[in-house]
């Protein structure tokens, strides 16, 4: 599907933020600490790397207030890499969202595994130019955040676990929902939105076209190969993945090189993401993966998905 | 094997908006197969080269056995590159010294009009054409230099932003972004061209 480039929604800007998103499909994008780590993922063939100030597995172990990365880490891997460079503020803290524009990053990641600014209002994403990715568990949620002015959608699984089951929890969430929507009558529509919470024009535009108006991509625990493509099988338009790159648990960073194996084994994977053949061997050639925590053990205080709304 | 006289383009779907494309030569009457590997060039009679990220398609070309198959398909068949296409099928790429498949003759700047907040909605000059064109610039790769067999086709600022060289066309912008389809149609009938001129040779 075409999502974005005749989304109907909004004149030039819309369509060059969305713009962005659709060459990022197909594609990996990577959390980087460093000048040193974007540089790998970039040789490794990320489609863009997300500049970090810690990884979420970090700061799930460390705890403490997060926030924006600073300036000087941001424009040192701005500087070191020559894709599209991310970086992630709080929710609702349009200040820190000012502060990404003014540097010049080219996509804002308005995410939830930062410690919200505000429990009632997100940041209206129209006001800037620099375009914005939101996560989202279900359809309801997602068509919130494009009615903002998001430009791209990911679940937001459960970021820092190294477990899948919530970015394919999401993901069928979202994918069925947006199913169900096609099959309702026109004089239904209301009905949906009202349950949804959602702008009924969006939902109509969802209705007859059969996907969201921005790209959809998945993130939120993917640390595999396999995860990888599972996620795409489900409909993700991407992969976001964080600390599965180039941590070894929680605490401690993988070897540099083994992050290296793994970051081109989740690039193939995510590009040949149909072809077994493909993946039994990008899987063998991938060294481990991070250890994880198992997400059906953390207590409804310690997930990161449930905040945003 | 080809059947008859139609026409099927294939999108290089590795990486990027392969999906725009597709829906792009659709509407413009092309039978459209997606290629992810070296065999299923065979099927084809031409080839588009999405927008994506260059570096990311170039790892994945090189991993796919693809980096060769596809500078072959080159010689003998149109192909079209559009942005990190265009940045693949160039002669030159600047500033970083980047590989690429060489066959186009043209050197090209990457992100030369700057980050993403420096990506815009442009209208230029079609040559040949009174009806200006819209050009989706995003992070936009620039033609710096054209060899003597490079036509230049249009123009943003004075400076090319479509080009083509025999059965090559490279734009750095993204037409599969517009709704205009006249760029798609264009390269739809290079591709009936090139089925004509290789049928009537064996013949």
């Amino acid at each position: 599907m075409v999502s974005g480039a005749t989304d109907g929604l909004g004149g030039a800007p819309l369509r060059l933020k969305t713009g962005l998103a659709e060459m990022l499909k197909g594609g990996v994008i990577m959390d980087v600490i460093s000048a040193e780590q974007a540089k790998i993922a970039e040789e490794a063939g990320a489609v863009a790397v997300m500049a970090l100030e810690r990884v979420p597995a970090q700061i799930r172990a460390e705890g403490g207030v997060a926030r924006m990365a600073s300036p000087r880490k941001i424009k040192e891997i701005m500087a070191a890499v020559s894709i599209p460079v991310m970086a992630k503020c709080r929710i609702g803290h349009f200040a820190e969202a000012q502060v990404l524009e003014a540097l010049g990053v080219d996509f804002i990641d308005e995410s939830e595994v930062l410690t919200p600014a505000d429990e009632v209002n997100h940041v209206d994403k129209h006001a800037f130019t620099t375009p914005f990715v939101c996560g989202a568990r279900n359809l309801g949620e997602a068509l919130r955040r494009i009615a903002e002015g998001a430009a791209m959608i990911r679940t937001k699984g459960e970021a820092g676990t190294g477990d899948v089951v919530h970015a394919v929890r999401h993901i069928r969430q979202i994918v069925r929902e947006i199913r169900a929507l096609t099959v309702l009558r026109d004089d239904e529509l209301q009905g949906a939105a009202k349950e949804l919470g959602a702008a009924y024009e969006l939902v109509r535009l969802v209705s007859k076209t059969g996907c969201l108006p921005v790209p959809n991509f998945s993130a939120g625990g993917i640390a595999t190969p396999a995860d990888a493509a599972l996620v795409r099988q489900l409909g993700a338009e991407a992969v976001f993945v964080g600390s599965g790159i180039f941590m070894r648990d929680s605490q401690n960073f993988a070897e540099l090189g083994e992050a290296k194996a793994r970051a081109e084994a989740i690039v193939q994977a995510v590009t040949h993401y149909d072809d077994p053949k493909i993946l039994a061997e990008t899987s063998e050639a991938c060294p481990g993966a991070i250890r994880g925590l198992a997400a059906s053990g953390l207590e409804e205080g310690e997930l990161l998905q449930t905040r945003g709304w | 094997m080809q059947t008859g006289r139609s026409c099927t383009i294939g999108v290089l779907a590795l990486q990027g908006d392969y999906a725009a494309h597709e829906g792009a030569l659709r509407d413009s009457g092309s039978e459209v197969i997606l290629v992810r590997a070296p065999q299923e060039l065979r099927d084809v009679n031409g080839l588009v080269i999405p927008g994506g990220e260059s570096t990311a398609l170039l790892k994945l070309l090189s991993r796919a056995n693809m980096f060769e198959a596809i500078k072959r398909f080159c010689i003998v068949k149109p192909v079209f590159g559009t942005c990190a296409g265009c940045i693949l099928l160039a002669k030159n790429v600047l500033p970083a010294r980047q590989e690429s498949l060489a066959v186009l003759d043209i050197d090209v700047q990457r992100n030369a009009y700057g980050r993403q907040t420096d990506s815009r909605v442009a209208v230029g000059e079609y040559v040949g054409s009174e009806i200006p064109l819209e050009m989706v610039l995003i992070r936009a790769p620039m033609i710096v230099r054209t060899g003597p067999d490079v036509e230049i086709l249009a123009r943003y600022l004075g400076v090319p932003t479509l080009v083509r060289q025999r059965d090559l066309l490279a734009a750095t912008f993204h037409p599969e972004l517009s709704t205009d389809r006249r760029i798609h149609r264009f390269f739809y009938t290079m591709v009936c061209q090139s089925i004509q001129r290789s049928s009537s040779c064996s013949a």
